[in-house]
């Protein structure tokens, strides 16, 4: 609310502000509240108003052999290049936040630069290079290469959790006989698992809604959600593609309510210190 | 630390088995940074082997000329020795005959035509009428007439400076012409024809949208961001999620959602009709407006993000004390408030910046030809003419244009400084 001192013009500008805001949400929820509406809609063309309430583009979407085929590539492809982002993020975040050394800032600007690089150059780099080993339209190279696209958003969700992890703590793991990798499962994860899970989360939707890289190296056996919608917008956009984007927004907020989740856990650990 | 102010010992400090403490502690150092060394090499080696490698052989790719050198090997030999100015002496036109005929059998010829042709119109067909009517029959005299004979464009010297011209396995070709230069008959370095350069357009075209995308992200940022900072925790949680959900949701789920809205008969067009803002749709989509509208969207989240968290670290006193001593709001903001926001305002800039010019799939969707970035190009050139010179040298300038801005981010931001959700 306005305070009462406000003069008129003040006034002017805190409502003005308010409806700046409020139009700009608008404009960011408005696309996805947009298309969910459609996907019910018997009408086959995707235009408003609605007609009539209609559960068939759903059963479009599950009977179509070609929707069932992308929806599997891309639950293999993508929680294994979110492993591995994972796994070799995590390692490599633990190593740049444990000591100083020369050459650490230009280490990290390699390692987060897989998100800058325009993603045709890496298709088309990718294909140049693993085509002539025969190594394209497989799962494998898809599975590494939506890893490495991935890999940044880990290593900056982990570092930025191990920025406030006291490493004296895994000191005095390792004083007390413990192993490092004794002491990394038992102390360092379950301290930074917060950021583990959203670095992986990132990974995971990075993975999930990666279309450029796909069309450059993958196979029509590998094509993945994203390549099918891609081909679906391109040729004909029919309501099946509201449903597959319906399924998919409700899906992006069971990863943002997740994430949320974690970030309030995440707040809540480090403003209310343990009581001794 | 504690002994500088303390005379040193006569004997340095030792440990039991008699090394001085200093050697003993750079030792143990050195052991902890490689250690940490260690716990990065995996991923250092998987993305040197999966990104670094793959883009550096792209790099090279783009200075790659291996057709001339391959399909014409002796008289790429035999024209070292041509003056470049009247025709090649005959040995040239012999050594062309018996390169040819090779490179038909090796069907290799296409790939030549291919090469030269861009080099000089027409000599795919010239290479493919010469190929047919090899060998001579009787073999001739001399194959400079018998060549001339056969096409008079062999009597033509820029066609074997065309030859000359590539008779190295590398090549500024590619590169010259993504900047819309080339390499004229004298071998001097030439701006392109106007008719045939559309390069430079390209790379202007593609700052220049990610500018307008820039600017009016941060329009749009700015305000909402000093909102979120100025509400109630709970709510502006709440206010953060309709940030992030759309951030979240797939870029395809929310270029299909604008094509819907903004097609004639979509919300946007009906929307102004009833206002009676226009009396017939406008087009809103398949061409630059749908672009932008789209792009920013897109992008609007890396631009709130780092703004937001800057903004969460000033204090609101700051503001209250400068209109408290006198200063009228809006100067108290200009003057006091908003210079401490420019480091996430140049951060947020600089992220959607470079964010923006190597966007493909949103202009590829909803723009028109015209509306295509770099980005379109390397992909067209890559699938649909496969033409690997052009792609990979269009791609190595985006790239270094790409790299160039990184530096200056992670120099100015650290790039792991970067705020996500």
């Amino acid at each position: 609310m306005p305070n009462p001192y406000m003069s008129p013009i003040e006034r002017a500008w805190f409502y003005l502000h308010r409806l700046l805001s409020g139009l700009t949400l608008l404009f960011l929820v408005l696309p996805v509240l947009v298309i969910i509406p459609l996907s019910f809609n018997e009408s086959s063309f995707l235009v408003y108003p609605l007609t009539g309430f209609s559960m068939r583009w759903y059963h479009d979407f599950f009977t179509s052999a070609e929707w069932m085929r992308s929806l599997k590539n891309s639950l293999i492809v993508a929680p294994a290049a979110t492993v591995l982002a994972m796994v070799f993020g995590t390692l490599a975040s633990v190593g740049l936040t444990r000591t100083e050394f020369r050459g650490k800032a230009l280490l990290m600007s390699l390692l987060i630069s897989p998100m800058v690089v325009p993603v045709v150059i890496v298709g088309v780099a990718g294909y140049l290079f693993f085509a002539p080993l025969g190594m394209d339209a497989s799962y494998t190279t898809l599975i590494l290469m939506h890893a490495a696209l991935g890999v940044p958003f880990v290593v900056i969700t982990v570092t930025a959790t191990l920025q406030g992890f006291n490493h004296n703590l895994v000191r005095a793991a390792a004083s007390l006989g413990a192993s490092p990798l004794r002491s990394f499962f038992k102390v360092t994860l379950p301290l930074i698992a917060p950021g583990v899970i959203s670095g992986a989360l990132f990974a995971f939707g990075t993975s999930f809604d990666e279309v450029v890289v796909t069309i450059f190296i993958a196979g029509p056996e590998q094509a993945t959600l994203p390549r099918a919608m891609f081909s679906g917008i391109r040729e004909n956009l029919s309501p099946t593609i509201a449903a597959a984007a319906t399924l998919l927004i409700a899906f992006s907020v069971v990863m943002l309510l997740t994430l949320e989740w974690l970030r309030g856990r995440g707040e809540r650990l480090r403003t209310q210190p343990a009581k001794a | 630390m504690m002994a500088s102010s303390a005379p040193m010992p006569d004997h340095p400090l030792t440990t039991q088995d008699g090394v001085p403490l200093k050697t003993k502690l750079a030792r143990a150092e050195r052991m902890n940074k490689l250690k940490s060394l260690a716990l990065v090499l995996p991923l250092a080696l998987f993305l040197l082997l999966t990104f670094v490698v793959p883009i550096g052989s792209l790099l090279l790719r783009s200075v790659d000329n291996p057709e001339v050198v391959a399909s014409l090997p002796s008289t790429v030999k035999a024209i070292g020795a041509w003056d470049g100015k009247s025709l090649p002496p005959e040995p040239v036109y012999r050594a062309v005959a018996a390169d040819l005929i090779k490179a038909r059998d090796d069907q290799t010829l296409g790939d030549l035509g291919k090469r030269l042709n861009m080099e000089v119109a027409g000599y795919r067909s010239l290479l493919g009428k010469t190929a047919r009517a090899l060998p001579f029959d009787p073999a001739p005299a001399s194959y400079k007439d018998a060549l001339v004979k056969l096409d008079e464009r062999w009597g033509d010297p820029a066609y074997w400076q065309a030859i000359r011209r590539n008779g190295s396995a590398h090549t500024p070709f590619y590169l010259l012409a993504a900047v819309d230069h080339r390499v004229d008959d004298l071998g001097d370095i030439t701006a392109t024809t106007p008719d045939q350069a559309i390069y430079l357009d390209v790379f202007a075209r593609t700052f220049w949208m990610s500018a307008v995308v820039t600017v009016i992200s941060l329009l749009l940022a700015y305000p909402l961001a000093y909102l979120l900072v100025s509400l109630p925790t709970r709510k502006s949680n709440l206010l953060m999620i309709m940030v992030l959900l759309p951030f979240w949701t797939s870029v395809l789920v929310r270029v299909a959602a604008w094509i819907v809205l903004l097609q004639s008969g979509g919300l946007i067009n009906s929307a102004l009709m009833a206002l009676g803002i226009t009396d017939h749709p406008l087009q809103l989509v398949f061409n630059r407006v749908g672009v932008y509208i789209a792009m920013v969207h897109i992008l609007l989240p890396f631009m709130i993000l780092p703004i937001y968290s800057v903004m969460k670290g000033i204090s609101p006193t700051y503001l209250r004390a400068a209109v408290s001593l006198g200063s009228h709001p809006f100067g108290a903001f200009w003057k006091v408030y908003f210079p401490q926001t420019v480091a996430g305002v140049g951060a947020g800039c600089l992220l959607v910046f470079i964010l923006s010019i190597g966007y493909y799939i949103t202009p590829a969707l909803l723009g028109s030809p015209n509306d295509q970035m770099v980005s379109y190009f390397v992909a067209f050139y890559t699938n649909t003419t496969i033409n690997w010179g052009m792609a990979t040298a269009l791609g190595g300038l985006l790239l270094a244009a790409t790299m160039v801005l990184y530096m200056v981010y992670s120099k100015l931001v650290g790039a792991g400084r970067l705020r996500l959700g």
